[in-house]
């Protein structure tokens, strides 16, 4: 009786191919909508807490000005000096590693190929600091920091962009007025949201200060990295750096800070609050998109009720039980439904995957919300499919064949 | 041979709707009809005989009264019992066809077999016997839409009699049909009743049709007024 069931189902499916296709799509474009919109959503979560994480573990920053920010120094507003860097490693405790960055924007060549990029002169904890890595080559030495060596260490980007393929360590460019050698390639971190951070050519600062910019001031470094100890109350880290560098800026009790201890966890923490208000939004999306999806359904379900329940008479008048006509419409239900579900997936992957490439974030696939929108969608479709026979099906023959 | 009794009727009412609405369409029909009998029912509009046929064809269920059919007391079965009935036992033919829509002649007509659990061979076999008889061979593939008035009426026919039933209901089988389209369907139904042994009930209003039959019952405001034999104009 099932097999007969399926049979009678899969015929009456394919003699109402535009009634099966409606119900489908309605189904199609519920799912297809909510799993594109969460995944999508979780990609984008998933790329900001990699750039949270690249951004390095536990890093201050410290600048000057009142704000943070890239236009922040304001003018007049002195920058730090290597004492600076000095006095916090040997003042502050619970600090792991400190480090100055001398930042600034330079035509770079090589060969043909010419660009800008950001120049940044630091020492080698900045790279332990913000969790670089390398990917071929090495860091400066101390005695290349400390003379003031013409080598660089340049990210990903710059090597794309400068070497067309070719194996950038041991070459030259030209930054600037001067020539220095690539001695390491940093491993790329991705260019997500922020800005690109592969982006970069970092130089030992007295690098910076003796052939590149040729600044004369001391008050050459516009940040101050510090990453802390693991475990540390990072408020008071803030409050202690603070007080040190109130001291050695002169600062009297009636004067506001010039310059901001800025903890990199605070980004952090907006931006994962960020991320879950943006989750939520997608979510309440999604649901909307699935409800009309589901209302689509029941439309196309409803507008059939009169034929179905004709057809349902003259079923059973011909001697059809109750439960074999409505084994059949279950069975017709179930089986577009499911369809629906399954094209309405494979039509989200699609999307996805190619919406995640044009976006560049993460594709991330969710199982849980594939299996939630499949199996809201297919009960609608189902109960819709299945309701209006069930109560069809309980009237006197002749009451179904009469209904308008 | 002594006719053997095939329905009998007695006190059958049929109301419609409750309280102030409720209407009385049958007042307590007595009938006897037996075994092999072509019987027409006549009457005028709204003096309860398709109420009468669809009560009998089990389409629809007495308000009170006895309808026995073969002995067994139809009003106390259950609906799946019922269901079982019209399907091993009776056919029904309406005046609104009520064929499926997009759906061929053949797979129309196979439909009744379709809950026989017959195989597909068996059930093309059988459909397409019965639309031969029906003299429609070359209209299989065909749909209700793609038919005349008199087409849909011979699948209607011969859906209803492609299971052999013992008995046919016909509800103005030809009430939309024209005058030689409905001699040819007539003809059919008193060859299925002298060649088949089917028992035939059949609702008609007009005498030319009625005089096919062997007995007339003639209904008035749900009552029976005149029950009379036929001197079939057909005799062989
Ligand atoms: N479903 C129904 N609900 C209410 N009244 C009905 C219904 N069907 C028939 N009737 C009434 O019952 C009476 C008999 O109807 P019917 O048996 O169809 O008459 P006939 O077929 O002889 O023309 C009519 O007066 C009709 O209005
Ligand atoms: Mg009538």
């Amino acid at each position: 009786m099932t097999w007969n069931a399926f049979l009678i189902a899969l015929r009456e499916i394919r003699r109402n191919l535009t009634r099966a296709f409606l119900t489908v799509l309605g189904i199609i474009i519920g799912v297809a909508s909510v799993i594109t919109m969460v995944t999508l959503g979780d990609g984008t979560t998933k790329a900001l807490q990699q750039q949270i994480s690249s951004l390095g573990s536990n890093m201050l920053m410290i600048r000057p000005g009142m704000g943070f920010g890239p236009r922040s120094a304001s003018a007049g507003i002195p920058n730090f000096t290597m004492d600076d860097v000095e006095a916090i490693r040997e003042q502050i405790d619970n600090i792991s590693a400190v480090a100055p960055v001398s930042s600034s924007q330079m035509g770079t060549i090589y060969m043909q190929e010419a660009r800008s990029s950001s120049i940044t002169g630091t020492t080698l904890e900045y790279f332990s600091i913000n969790n670089w890595t390398l990917a071929e080559g090495r860091y400066f030495s101390s005695s290349e920091a400390t003379s003031g060596a013409a080598v660089g260490v340049i990210g990903d980007t710059v090597r794309k962009e400068l070497f067309n393929g070719e194996d950038p360590i041991g070459k030259k460019i030209r930054v600037g007025s001067s020539v220095i050698e690539v001695i390491g390639l940093l491993k790329a971190k991705g260019q997500v949201g922020m800005g690109d951070q592969d982006d970069c050519i970092m130089v030992p600062i007295n690098t910076v200060q003796r052939r590149i910019t040729g600044y004369t001031s001391m008050h050459n470094i516009g940040t101050i990295c510090v990453s802390a100890v693991e475990g540390t109350d990072s408020d008071k880290l803030v409050a202690d750096i603070s007080s040190l560098m109130r001291q050695r800026r002169n600062l009297q009790p009636n004067q506001d800070n010039n310059f901001n201890v800025f903890d990199t966890r605070q980004i952090a923490d907006t931006l994962s609050s960020s991320t879950k208000t943006m989750t939520t939004l997608l979510a309440a999306v999604a649901g909307v998109s699935l409800l009309v999806g589901g209302i689509g359904i029941m439309n196309i379900m409803l507008v059939s009720v009169t034929e179905r329940t004709r057809e349902i008479g003259i079923r059973l008048s011909i001697g059809a039980l109750a439960r074999e006509v409505l084994l059949q419409f279950l069975v017709e239900a179930i089986t577009l439904s499911c369809i629906g579900g399954i094209v309405g997936i494979l039509l989200a992957l699609v999307i996805c995957l190619g919406l995640s490439q044009l976006i560049d974030i993460p594709f991330a696939f969710n199982i849980q919300i594939n299996m939630i929108s499949f199996i809201f969608s297919a009960t609608i479709g189902v109960l819709f499919g299945y309701a209006p026979a069930r109560r069809a099906s309980r009237l006197d023959p002749i009451d179904a064949l009469r209904h308008e | 041979m002594p006719a053997k009794e095939l329905i009998r009727l007695s006190g059958l009412t049929k109301t419609y709707g409750q309280g102030d609405a409720a209407f009385q369409a049958l007042k307590g029909i007595d009938l006897s009809i037996n075994v092999g009998e072509f019987v027409a029912v006549m009457g005028h509009s709204g003096s309860g005989k398709s109420t009468l046929m669809n009560i009998l064809g089990c389409l629809d269920t007495p308000t009170s009264g006895v309808y026995a059919y073969e002995n067994i007391e139809v009003q106390k079965l259950e609906t799946n019992q019922r269901s079982m009935l019209r399907r091993h036992a009776l056919g029904f033919i309406f005046q609104g066809f009520n064929l499926l829509a997009r759906t061929s002649a053949l797979e129309n007509v196979e439909l009744p077999l379709l809950y026989r659990g017959l195989t597909r061979g068996k059930r093309h076999e059988m459909a397409e016997k019965a639309l031969r008889s029906v003299g429609l061979p070359d209209k299989l593939r065909n749909k209700p839409s793609e038919l005349s008035g008199g087409q849909q009426q011979r699948v209607a026919i011969a859906r209803a009699i492609v299971t052999n039933p013992i008995t046919l209901f016909a509800d103005e089988p030809t009430g939309n049909l024209d005058s030689s389209t409905t001699h040819e369907v007539m003809t059919l139904l008193t060859q299925l009743n002298r060649e088949k042994g089917i028992t035939i009930l059949m609702v008609t209003h007009e005498d030319d049709v009625a005089s096919y039959a062997d007995r007339v019952v003639c209904l008035s405001d749900g009552n029976i007024l005149s029950d009379t034999l036929n001197n079939r104009k057909n005799n062989k």
